[in-house]
């Protein structure tokens, strides 16, 4: 308990010396001319509130519906997700992989932190942490055991170190019993990690667990 | 570089920690960070691969015992002094001596710098090397600036997955060389060829290299 306490503390420490320290650079940049605070605004904003994995889920809700958006998805996927109005920065180019019974996708960074940010937004901290890096490659089986996915023996786990500008979106495979909902519907049972390839879709509501 | 970033494979760090309901940020700390790095990104003074390299290119134990953001910060100090648009004076002292030498990004400009990000492809005229389907071998090349081959791919067969075409060269424009494109391609490695008879026969580790990290198996 006692030692509990005293890294609770170190920690507190460490981030007000940290958080003096961003607040120093932030206001030396700001003085200097080199930033506009009303860009940090811009910059948090839009990271915060318009940029995230529901992006993601209506791409593969239409994939899902659509079988020629879903053919042009996989041809060339950075054009295909500009349709739906998604592109720029950290997903300029972008390429989607597909699960099948044969096939499971896992995409991982293991030199830093590559991520589709305009389809996922910014990545979770565990995307980002040695764990996942280091053991996404290795050991990708036990990595989902962990998230709950058990992938059969004979099924390929084909795991993608995004080293290039590509970003990878894992289009997982549709859920059975949603075949009379529409793409509105289907994008509520895209998860991130089933984006990512660590999770699955959400089962349709009503349906046994 | 052979530092502490190149984590693939490395043992001993326990299990992926999850959190339910992760917000964006963990601290407000990080939030001004984040902010702070793209802007002063947006000023045009380094590329990606510069930063990435910045944040590399430490001992690995302050490497591995930052948190994501420290390790942003300490690359964005770095970077503002190495690139001129602060002097180490002022970021001890945090006071400016002056003006900086370019005009801040300013906030109506961003949406649209975002909306467009910097592709790193580019269109050059040369015949591919390598075909979809070739087995290829990662050189064991080991440079001591900027590179984007693992270490654990080093040395191994693979085939050639996809033709990604000619993107900037991490290694010449991480090191302020320019962009030097080179075609790049998607390499599958078995999991056993990488990792022994311990992995999973079926299972296959796809990593983007560029044809100088590579030569015909």
């Amino acid at each position: 308990m006692g030692a509990h306490h005293d890294h609770d503390h170190d920690h507190e420490e460490r981030w007000s010396e940290v958080e003096l320290r961003v607040k120093a650079l932030e206001s030396l940049l700001t003085e200097k001319g080199l930033v506009d605070p009303a860009a940090l605004e811009v910059l948090i904003q839009t990271y915060e509130t318009k940029v995230g994995p529901r992006n993601g889920a209506q791409v593969v809700a239409r994939a899902w519906s659509d079988p020629a958006y879903k053919a042009r998805l996989l041809e060339d996927a950075t054009a295909a997700i500009a349709e739906l109005g998604f592109t720029g920065r950290q997903g300029e180019d972008m390429v989607v992989v597909e699960n099948t019974e044969a096939v499971h996708n896992l995409v991982v960074c293991t030199l830093c932190s590559c991520y589709p940010w305009p389809v996922l937004g910014l990545p979770p901290a565990w995307y980002k942490a040695a764990p996942y890096r280091a053991r996404a490659v290795r050991e990708p089986r036990a990595v989902l055991a962990e998230f709950g996915v058990a992938v059969p023996e004979e099924r390929e786990v084909r795991v993608w170190d995004s080293t290039a500008e590509l970003r990878y979106l894992v289009l997982p495979q549709r859920p059975p019993g949603t075949e009379g909902l529409d793409e509105g519907a289907l994008a509520e049972l895209v998860t991130r990690d089933s984006m990512i390839g660590v999770g699955e879709p959400l089962p349709p509501a009503g349906a046994a667990a | 570089m052979n530092g502490a970033h190149d984590l693939g494979g490395i043992d001993g760090f326990g299990p992926v920690l999850r959190e339910e309901n992760e917000p964006l940020f963990h601290h407000p700390w990080e939030r001004r960070a984040f902010a702070v790095t793209l802007a002063a990104g947006m000023l045009g003074r380094w590329n990606i691969d510069m930063a990435r390299f910045a944040r590399e290119d430490t001992d690995p134990v302050t490497y591995l015992n930052a948190t994501y953001y420290e390790q942003w910060l300490r690359g964005l100090q770095r970077l503002l002094v190495e690139r001129g648009l602060v002097d180490a004076e002022e970021l001890a002292s945090g006071r400016a001596a002056g003006p900086g030498p370019v005009p801040a990004v300013p906030a109506e400009r961003v949406p649209a710098i975002l909306a467009r990000g910097a592709s790193a492809r580019r269109d050059v005229q040369a015949e591919p090397r390598f075909r979809v389907g070739d087995r290829v071998r990662a050189r064991n090349l080991h440079p001591r600036g900027h590179t984007r081959m693992p270490r654990y791919v080093r040395g191994h067969e693979g085939v050639v997955a996809r033709d990604h075409g000619h993107q900037v060269f991490p290694d010449r424009n991480g090191m302020g060389q320019g962009e030097a494109p080179e075609r790049c391609y998607a390499v599958r490695f078995a999991a056993r060829t990488l990792w022994g008879p311990d992995a999973a026969l079926a299972d296959s580790v796809v990593v983007d290299l560029w044809e100088p990290y590579l030569e015909p198996a």
